[in-house]
């Protein structure tokens, strides 16, 4: 399973740094939106990977080793909001931009 | 100290209340002005409150507030030092020099300019005051959110295409700085900072170098934020495309990286500096060499006077960055006495452009600096015009005001800026028996950087102001002036209250630099140690 996640983050980050160094500015947001995702797992994957374990605790007596670490998730959640705002608000300068220079390369001139 | 702790959360909560009441009421023309005015008045008058409290307590006094009463560790925590107090009281004078400067006239050029202004000044407070890196992070989203409308204010081609660049490498930053913050959780169990540099000594060995890596990766994304060489390129366009006031509140926003980088590293390294700490220390030295180069070098080739100024802004991160990485509390003290002077004086430089480019358009202060290489071929004609004998006054103000800020920037006698530089250069040249190699670089950075900024700022006077002014009187707003002026006068008043000042950041950087007191302070409130 480690090896796995490893592998999606690796991925999905190589891919996102690809677009992000593309010239049009779809790909870069793209690219972004991949970068995100691969940071948002990543975060997770730093509070350790447990299968079947619960991150809330419930009343009674509790044996902590029986959770999962709940403040990653906690984190993962602040990230993918804030994430997803600033993807939508870059959305809106793209297509300012595209509106503006008629063009969709970053520097707003083909080159 | 137990009622004033209460006072930490003030300067993010009027800012926070002057949005949603600019978002409820919504824009009714001079009314919205005055009000917004007034937060911003009362904001000032709730960072100095901040201030003096802080100030009348002894070094080690801090405001520690537990949003929602959490016990430390666990819930996040608002800590107000002397160093936040101070980063606060800047930010403030700025913001309300900025506003009343843009209720002259920018304010009108696009919507929502208020309350994405408040929201900029919220942000930048929060992120002073936070005791916690992943609320600092969201302080930090939340400026830059404010920032990205705010650099979008005035629409226009140039505008959206710089803000395009900003809004990308700052998201890029926003991931490296969720990559270092999971990589310090995840060594050292916890977001607090105080918990952190507590926990650190305690890091298995194995786990130690995963700790590194994330406080590199966290140093990276706030050095693209201090705007350092070589990860400052979104710098010069961002700021001169952005309307003036909004770069004038923007000065701070290199400071935001530099404030970060010194307290996250006097923090996490004062328990444990071993050998990673020192090879950060020299990239970080390093960097700030080139970025004082690179902006020495950029201020020399600009011809408009908005591009000298974010030369100018590059020249100021890379000295602080220079005494970050120094890590004397000597230095730190000179540095915070400087972190003061240039951004009050570098904001002043914005809105003063302004003001020039309103008196003098911008095409004939490019056109200045084309025909110093072309040659004039007007020279001959201008003879025959009759030369007026008075300057106006209203000119001379404006020169003056350009000479006053030339003098703090290049950090010559007799005003603040010589006072911050030589401070720095002192302290590092006296840090050891001898002086270090590091302490020549130093000083030769500081020196030749002031010569560099003095060159370019002369020239660009010289051709700004020894010209034949346009036919009819000199105009300026009252409102565009004031502010200008007051961030001026409070540069000369740092120079005259040099004594006391310099005493009380010296004492702030050496409970810096010792945080036993900061951690003891922020934990000891929780009752969790």
């Amino acid at each position: 399973m480690e090896l796995i996640l490893a592998c999606a983050i690796g991925v999905l980050a190589a891919s996102g740094v690809y677009l992000v160094l593309r010239p049009r500015t779809f790909q870069v947001i793209v690219g972004l939106s991949l970068l995100s995702y691969a940071v948002n797992l990543f975060i997770l994957a730093m509070g350790r990977l447990r299968m079947d374990a619960a991150p809330i605790i419930s009343h009674g007596p509790v044996n902590p080793a029986d959770y999962t670490d709940p403040v990653p998730q906690a984190l993962v959640l602040t990230a993918i909001v804030i994430g997803f705002a600033m993807t939508a608000l870059f959305l809106v300068v793209l297509l300012a931009a595209r509106g503006l220079s008629g063009s969709d390369h970053v520097d707003g001139v083909e080159k | 100290m137990d009622q004033m702790q209460h006072i930490a959360i003030l300067p993010i909560l009027v800012p926070f209340a002057a949005v949603i009441v600019n978002v409820i009421f919504g824009d009714h023309g001079k009314s919205t002005v005055r009000f917004n005015v007034l937060f911003s008045v009362v904001q000032l008058a709730v960072a100095v409150m901040l201030f003096l409290v802080l100030a009348s307590h002894e070094a080690s006094a801090m405001a520690v507030y537990p949003l929602g009463n959490w016990p430390v560790p666990f819930g996040i925590v608002l800590v107000a030092d002397r160093l936040a107090s101070v980063m606060v009281l800047v930010t403030a004078i700025l913001a309300l020099a900025a506003l009343i400067f843009a209720s002259a006239r920018w304010n009108r050029n696009g919507s929502n300019f208020f309350p994405l202004f408040h929201a900029l000044v919220m942000g930048l407070s929060g992120a002073f005051l936070t005791g916690d890196l992943f609320n600092l992070f969201v302080f930090f989203e939340l400026l830059l959110a404010a920032s990205y409308g705010l650099v979008l204010h005035g629409g226009g081609r140039n505008r959206v295409r710089s803000a395009m660049h900003y809004v990308v490498i700052n998201l890029v930053a926003s991931s490296l700085f969720l990559i270092g913050v999971a990589l310090i959780y995840a060594t050292t169990g916890t977001l607090n900072m105080a918990d952190i540099a507590r926990v650190i000594p305690r890091i298995a060995p194995q786990d130690r170098g995963l700790f590194d890596v994330g406080a590199a990766v966290l140093s990276v994304a706030f050095l693209i934020k201090a705007g350092a060489w070589p990860l400052h390129f979104w710098l010069p366009g961002t700021y001169s495309s952005a309307s003036p006031p909004v770069a004038a509140l923007f000065a701070i926003m290199t400071k935001v990286g530099f404030y970060a980088l010194l307290r996250f590293w006097t923090l996490a390294f004062s328990y444990s500096a071993g050998p990673e700490f020192s090879l950060g220390q020299t990239m970080m030295f390093m960097a700030g060499v080139a970025t004082v180069a690179y902006g020495s070098i950029g201020a020399l080739a600009s011809k408009a006077l908005d591009r000298l100024a974010t030369y100018v802004i590059l020249v100021s991160a890379g000295t602080l960055l220079l005494a970050v990485s120094y890590n004397a509390p000597g230095v730190t003290a000179g540095a915070l006495y400087y972190v003061v002077v240039a951004t009050l004086a570098a904001g002043a430089l914005f809105l003063l452009k302004d003001v020039i480019d309103q008196t003098l358009p911008s095409e004939a202060q490019i056109l200045a600096v084309s025909l110093e290489l072309y040659g004039d071929e007007d020279e001959e004609i201008d003879e025959d015009q009759e030369v007026s004998p008075t300057v106006p006054a209203a000119a001379t103000l404006l020169s003056w005001c350009f000479a006053i800020i030339a003098l703090v920037m290049a950090g010559l006698p007799p005003l603040s800026g010589f006072l911050a530089k030589f401070s720095m250069i002192g302290a590092a040249l006296n840090a050891g028996e001898t002086p270090s190699a590091a302490a020549w670089w130093f000083t030769g950075a500081i020196v030749v950087s002031g010569l560099f900024v003095l060159i370019a700022m002369v020239r660009n006077g010289i051709n700004i102001f020894w010209t034949s002014l346009p036919d009819g009187a000199v105009r300026v707003r009252v409102l565009e002036v004031t502010p200008i002026v007051g961030l001026l006068v409070l540069c000369i008043l740092m120079a005259v209250a040099a004594g006391p000042a310099m005493a009380y950041l010296g004492e702030t950087a050496q409970f810096l630099h010792a945080s036993d007191g900061y951690v003891l302070s922020v934990l000891g409130t929780g009752g969790a140690s």
